[in-house]
């Protein structure tokens, strides 16, 4: 016996006869965002029966734009999740980035661009806080972050009523810099008689990012792999820890994004505005296949499932119903999306090929 | 096997790959091991055996350079050595695949063989992957192993367990590592699956790596071992070559040898000669 384990195995079996070429169907079903689409074609479909306003361009892009607030920072949220980590901090965030800027700039009286500056740096700050926290202690993120969310939350109406007095922050289109970043993060232009807020063609390029990131580079390559199993990944090099706190400063990065654009879209914050977009931006990426527990998922899926929550929310208003069944409906997407997603993963990896 | 272990000897004068002398490790109050001794040289295979708790994790973290030692000296072919992070013991050449963490299941095979080390187009920070190279180089080396996957764009997580192991030591001996450490590579496998590993363990020794076999299974590790190791509670409890040990006393002293007579003995005293502890002496060959 031992005599034979001596020899190195030479098997060389002929190469053309186990090579397996995949049919369409299977390589469509193995694709993480194949239930998003399929949904986002019904939905499509279905509301541009039932409300006709909803067939001409400019709602199209009007959905587009609502997406776009969303889905924006659910490419980061998608990431992340993909890495195994969820952030309940970023929609928040979001709101705390608008303040940040518009009461630095405005009370201390320096141009906006340097405000805008350091509410990055403090978001940034705040990303790399939650990432660092999670990977030192090894408590899930969820509860990492939803204490972030709270203290941000409390922080941006005490902070706001504290140094204003109101609980909105003061009208900021008077002030040095509002110009340039106004027409960069808030602008939009026309083309063909419909208008397009700049906002879409950054979710675009966003999306585009993150999937290149995601398939074709080293970087995404060890983002999946911290997600699906985070010591394999350690074990064989890859920096599990500088991956995930990468991530989670991802996110704060483009909440500070859209945190931007609603300070220079409207001038004012609310200080209490963000609290629940968190789960906007989760239920964006599961409907879009990502996997709860990591490891799974892609860019594009996490945009259709951004892109199903635009379509719902106008939709279910230029239909003429009670927009406050919007959630409910959410809420049944969400189950339906992780039924899918769960059948769907157990049918592409668990089918013999060949 | 007698002629087999001959054309090593020349190879096992040259600088050991790795060398631990008197190495041990607390955990606080705890001392996990103490006192271990170990040689790895090119194109030998070292099993270390023994029960769970006995030690074996904790020293193959720290070739793997997930912990540190903190009594006694590693050298790394001679020159002695603490590792940061696994990244550093892969750097050094020290490749090391884990039972249950080998591969990450729901990744491509491609991407799991090249995870760690993919190639990039340039040394920029997010530059492309060189993908359609890599899914080649991936096939040609477990091809070369004998490993025939049907799709090497399917996840690893479908493959069989054997197969897994399989990818795991092609990937590291494609990547150049010196010493390949198999942490319980059978532990989890049927017999046919066990064997497939075994003969890949036995073609990265013929390729010139050091191994180091961590198994609780004597015959396994015979059947491919050089040297072999046993602990026991953190200690060496054996320490042989193969020319200077039977699998029959590599058995006993795994199944506990010295406890049970001790115990055989004991249940003797206390009623008689039963059956049972015929049978316990028959094992034991206790006259």
């Amino acid at each position: 016996m031992s005599q034979e384990t001596r020899v190195a195995p030479r098997v060389t079996p002929s190469d053309a006869s186990n090579r397996v070429t995949l049919g369409w169907s299977h390589r469509l079903l193995r694709r993480p965002d194949f239930a998003a689409a399929v949904a986002a074609a019904v939905i499509l479909v279905f509301f541009l029966v039932v409300a006709p306003s909803f067939r001409s361009p400019d709602s199209i892009f009007t959905v587009l734009y609502q997406s776009s607030t969303i889905g924006i920072v659910a490419v980061a949220v998608g990431m992340l999740m993909i890495g195994g980590e969820f952030d309940l901090s970023a929609g928040v965030m979001v709101t705390t980035a608008g303040l940040v800027n518009a009461l630095f700039s405005y009370y201390l009286g320096v141009n906006l661009i340097i405000g805008a500056v350091i509410s990055l740096l403090f978001c940034l700050a705040i990303g790399f806080l939650n990432g660092y926290l999670v990977m030192r202690t090894g408590i899930p993120s969820f509860l990492i972050t939803l204490g972030s969310f709270f203290v941000l939350q409390g922080a941006n109406l005490g902070v706001t009523k504290l140094v204003s007095g109101a609980v909105s922050s003061p009208d900021i289109s008077k002030m040095g810099g509002f110009g340039v970043l106004s027409s960069f993060f808030a602008g939009s232009f026309v083309v063909g008689g419909v208008t397009v807020w700049n906002t879409v063609i950054f979710w675009i390029l966003f999306v585009a990012i993150s999937g290149w990131v995601l398939q074709r580079t080293r970087v995404g390559n060890w983002i999946y792999a911290v997600g699906g199993n985070a010591a394999s990944a350690r074990a064989v090099g890859v920096p599990v820890r500088r991956v995930k706190i990468g991530l989670f400063m991802t996110v704060s990065f483009l909440s500070w994004f859209v945190g931007m654009h609603s300070l220079y879209r409207f001038n004012t914050l609310q200080a209490g505005n963000g609290v629940g977009n968190e789960f906007l931006y989760i239920i964006a990426a599961v409907v879009g296949g990502t996997l709860m527990t990591g490891g799974y998922g892609n860019a594009l899926g996490v945009a259709i499932g951004a892109f199903i929550f635009g379509m719902t929310s106008l939709g279910i208003v230029f239909a003429g119903w009670d927009p406050n069944w919007f959630r409910t409906f959410l809420g049944v997407m969400l189950v339906l999306a992780v039924l899918m997603n769960l059948y769907i993963k157990k049918l592409s990896t668990t089918r013999k090929v060949g | 096997m007698s002629d087999t272990s001959t054309d090593n000897t020349s190879i096992s004068t040259s600088v050991p790959l790795v060398q631990m002398t008197d190495v041990g490790k607390s955990y606080g109050a705890v001392r996990a091991i103490k006192g271990i001794n170990l040689t790895v040289r090119a194109g030998e295979v070292t099993c270390v055996l023994g029960d769970n708790g006995a030690g074996k994790s904790t020293l193959i973290k720290i070739m793997a350079g997930l912990h540190n030692h903190n009594e006694g000296t590693m050298s790394i072919s001679g020159v002695e050595t603490t590792f940061a992070s696994p990244r550093d013991a892969l750097g050094a050449g020290i490749a090391t695949v884990y039972q249950d963490l080998a591969v990450v299941g729901l990744m491509e095979t491609w991407r799991n063989f090249f995870l760690g080390a993919e190639l990039v187009g340039s040394k920029l920070p997010f530059s492309g992957l060189r993908v359609r190279e890599m899914k080649e180089i991936a096939d040609e080396e477990l091809r070369k192993m004998g490993v025939v996957v049907k799709d090497i764009d399917q996840p690893i997580g479908t493959l069989s367990g054997g197969q897994r192991q399989c990818v795991a030591i092609a990937r590291a001996v494609y990547f150049g590592a010196k010493v390949l450490i198999l942490d319980e590579p059978t532990a989890a496998l049927g017999v046919k699956q066990s064997g497939v590993v075994l003969k890949y363990t036995a073609a990265a020794r013929d390729a010139g790596l050091g191994v180091v076999f961590i198994t609780h299974n004597p015959h396994h590790a015979y059947m491919v071992g050089d040297h072999f190791i046993i602990l026991k509670l953190g200690q060496t409890v054996l320490d042989k070559r193969r020319d200077e040990v039977e699998l029959d006393e590599l058995t006993r002293q795994m199944a506990g040898g010295d406890e049970l007579t001790e115990l055989s003995h004991e249940l003797k005293a206390l009623g008689g000669m039963t059956n049972a502890i015929r049978t316990l002496d028959a094992d034991l060959n206790i006259k």
